[in-house]
């Protein structure tokens, strides 16, 4: 089953990404080849099975709360594409 | 025709925790110095993995507990996703299906002395992690704006309630109730100022038809509100706008989806914010790098014993126990829970839990604040207040004269004790003189020298007994002036 072009659109722009419409229909259906895959699930009778949460069966990993170090600003901004030394710029946002 | 307000709030709580909720990077307000509390997880950078702080988890569940929800045994995370400058990961995480707490509620005291209450149920709480800070450029020349991450991973509880509320003002003291009772037990500082306390509130009417049904306004969420003030505000105005629209324009809830509006406190009135074309979608899903918790009855009632006497139940107590009006026990109250037990010292000490309030809510709170004090770090314990005021319940000293010991007490060098008190007492001749023949001898001396004030006494003239109490004052130091007027005024009327 073939996801439309319309749906492909929602779920790129939900992602921000821009598609051409020759992409659009490739994606589409490639996409539906990977929904059709995942729903042979479906063949399986599930009644009565609790839905699983977690895929590890374990719970409770907790840390104290105690201060670990933590970066120094210049590396944890080492990777933005922009800064002014102290902080993250980005285009303008808007509001209201 | 007439309408119901009808609000529901969504309150963000910061937890008063060391760390984030998810790294050991420090939760300090420190805007000064963007950008230096950020690590791998909280920047959300490749491979580094969330771990859940026990303490913020502690809090969350108490928090829950005081608003008197049920706690789930097992709860989960789920990454909620959006794309916003401030979020680094490109989701937040939170919890949604599976929420560690549900079904609660608070009673807000709606009369101050009158006793009505309202009831707001508590729909949910749940936990989840702060977003970072935008800086707009305010020039209007679009230049950049900034980003700091150091509130990113702040551990929030958010707190939703139904639609409980009926006014502007009831939304404001279910604040100022809820800032009261997380204080109090220690969860957070609600400082408003530095955002640890934010509100969201969804407003629409009720509006009563000629044939007894009532039809609903659209609902329109102000979003971010930051002091108890403007809440008020922002939903007073939003009242009286929605009310004029329905008038205008007749539209109800089917006509137009939720809506969402900013406030602007400057000019006192809420305004349209640019609408999302599609509807939000978070496409919510559980997030695989955090396991669930799982809580027992046990670590539920430990919490539970853990939280103590309330607000609420501490103000009826103040109410019976001291015979305090609503407005002193609320507040003492206020003031947390080390002001409550110096207060609850004084009263026990002195026997007179009205003249205790009443040092406690003027003197005392004028002193803290001139010097600067809380009253961890006063200079007269609780029991040395207790032990002066005793003194004048007990009649040895005048109000007057216990105030002067006070201020002695606390511009002195020397440690404010009890022998301290007694000290100045006697240094400063304050005691009251119990010598019932001194002042009578006295009494019959001014009598004799003052023909004139006596005979306007004799006469009807109440106030000529003015000059001649004085005159005893003077002669009899420390008498306690209700008893030289009483035995006076006796003599006169002879």
């Amino acid at each position: 089953m073939s996801l439309t072009s319309e749906q492909v659109r929602k779920v790129a722009s939900l992602a921000r990404l821009e598609l051409s419409d020759a992409e659009l229909s490739d994606l589409g259906a490639k996409l539906g080849q990977t929904l059709d895959y995942v729903a042979r699930l479906n063949e399986l009778d599930t009644d009565g099975v609790e839905p699983l949460v977690h895929a590890i069966e374990l719970s409770n990993v907790l840390r104290p709360d105690v201060l670990a170090p933590s970066l120094p600003r210049d590396r944890g901004l080492a990777n933005a594409p922009r800064t002014d030394g102290k902080h993250f710029l980005v285009p303008a946002i808007l509001e209201g | 025709m007439s309408y119901d307000v009808i609000i529901g709030l969504e309150v963000h709580v910061q937890l008063q925790t060391v760390s984030k909720i998810f790294c050991g990077c420090s939760t300090a307000f420190n805007p000064d110095q963007p950008n230096v509390q950020t690590c791998p997880v909280c920047l959300g950078l490749p491979g580094a993995l969330p771990v859940l702080n026990a303490e913020a988890f502690r809090l969350a569940v108490k928090t829950a507990l005081a608003l008197n929800c049920q706690i789930a045994g097992f709860t989960k995370w789920d990454r909620k996703q959006y794309f916003y400058p401030d979020l680094p990961k490109g989701y937040q995480i939170s919890q949604y299906d599976l929420p560690f707490s549900h079904d609660g509620h608070v009673d807000v005291v709606t009369e101050a002395d009158g006793g009505a209450v309202r009831r707001v149920r508590i729909l949910r709480a749940h936990l989840e992690e702060d977003a970072g800070k935008n800086m707009h450029d305010e020039s209007g020349r679009g230049r950049d704006s900034l980003v700091d991450l150091n509130r990113a991973g702040t551990p929030l509880v958010e707190i939703v309630t139904h639609p409980d509320l009926r006014s502007a003002e009831e939304a404001r003291l279910f604040l100022q109730d809820l800032r009261l009772l997380l204080t109090d037990i220690g969860v957070s500082d609600c400082n408003m100022q530095e955002g640890s306390l934010r509100c969201d509130a969804n407003v629409n009417l009720h509006v009563h038809q000629p044939d007894g049904s009532k039809v609903a306004t659209p609902i329109v969420e102000v979003k971010n509100i930051n002091s108890f003030r403007f809440t008020e505000q922002a939903i007073l105005h939003e009242v009286e706008r929605q009310w004029e629209l329905y008038q205008k324009t007749k539209q109800t809830i089917k006509d137009a989806p939720k809506s969402t509006r900013g406030f602007d406190p400057a000019r006192g009135v809420t305004y349209a914010m640019r609408e999302k074309e599609e509807a939000a979608d978070y496409r919510y899903f559980p997030d695989p790098d955090l396991v669930p918790v799982t809580v027992t009855d046990e670590q539920i009632a430990t919490l539970r014993g853990e939280l103590g006497e309330l607000p609420a139940a501490r103000r009826a107590r103040y109410r019976d126990q001291y015979q305090l009006s609503a407005y002193d026990a609320g507040v003492i109250i206020d003031q947390g829970r080390e002001y409550s037990r110096y207060f609850e010292v004084v009263a026990e000490g002195c026997g007179d839990g009205k003249q205790a309030a009443n040092w406690l809510t003027q003197d005392v709170q004028r002193e803290l604040n001139e010097r600067g004090l809380t009253i961890a770090t006063f200079p007269v314990p609780a029991d040395v207040l207790a032990d002066l005021l005793k003194r004048v319940t007990n009649k040895q000293l005048t109000i007057k004269a216990a105030r002067e010991v006070f201020g002695a007490l606390l511009e002195g060098e020397e440690t404010a004790t009890t022998a301290r008190i007694e000290a100045i007492v006697a240094e400063r001749g304050l005691a009251i003189v119990q010598d019932d023949g001194a002042i009578d001898a006295a009494i019959a001396d001014v009598i004799a020298r003052n023909p004139k004030p006596v005979a306007d006494f004799k006469a009807g003239k109440q106030q000529a007994a003015g000059a001649l109490i004085g005159q005893v004052m003077r002669a009899v130091k420390g008498a306690d002036p209700q008893q030289v007027r009483e035995r006076l005024i006796a003599k006169l009327s002879e």
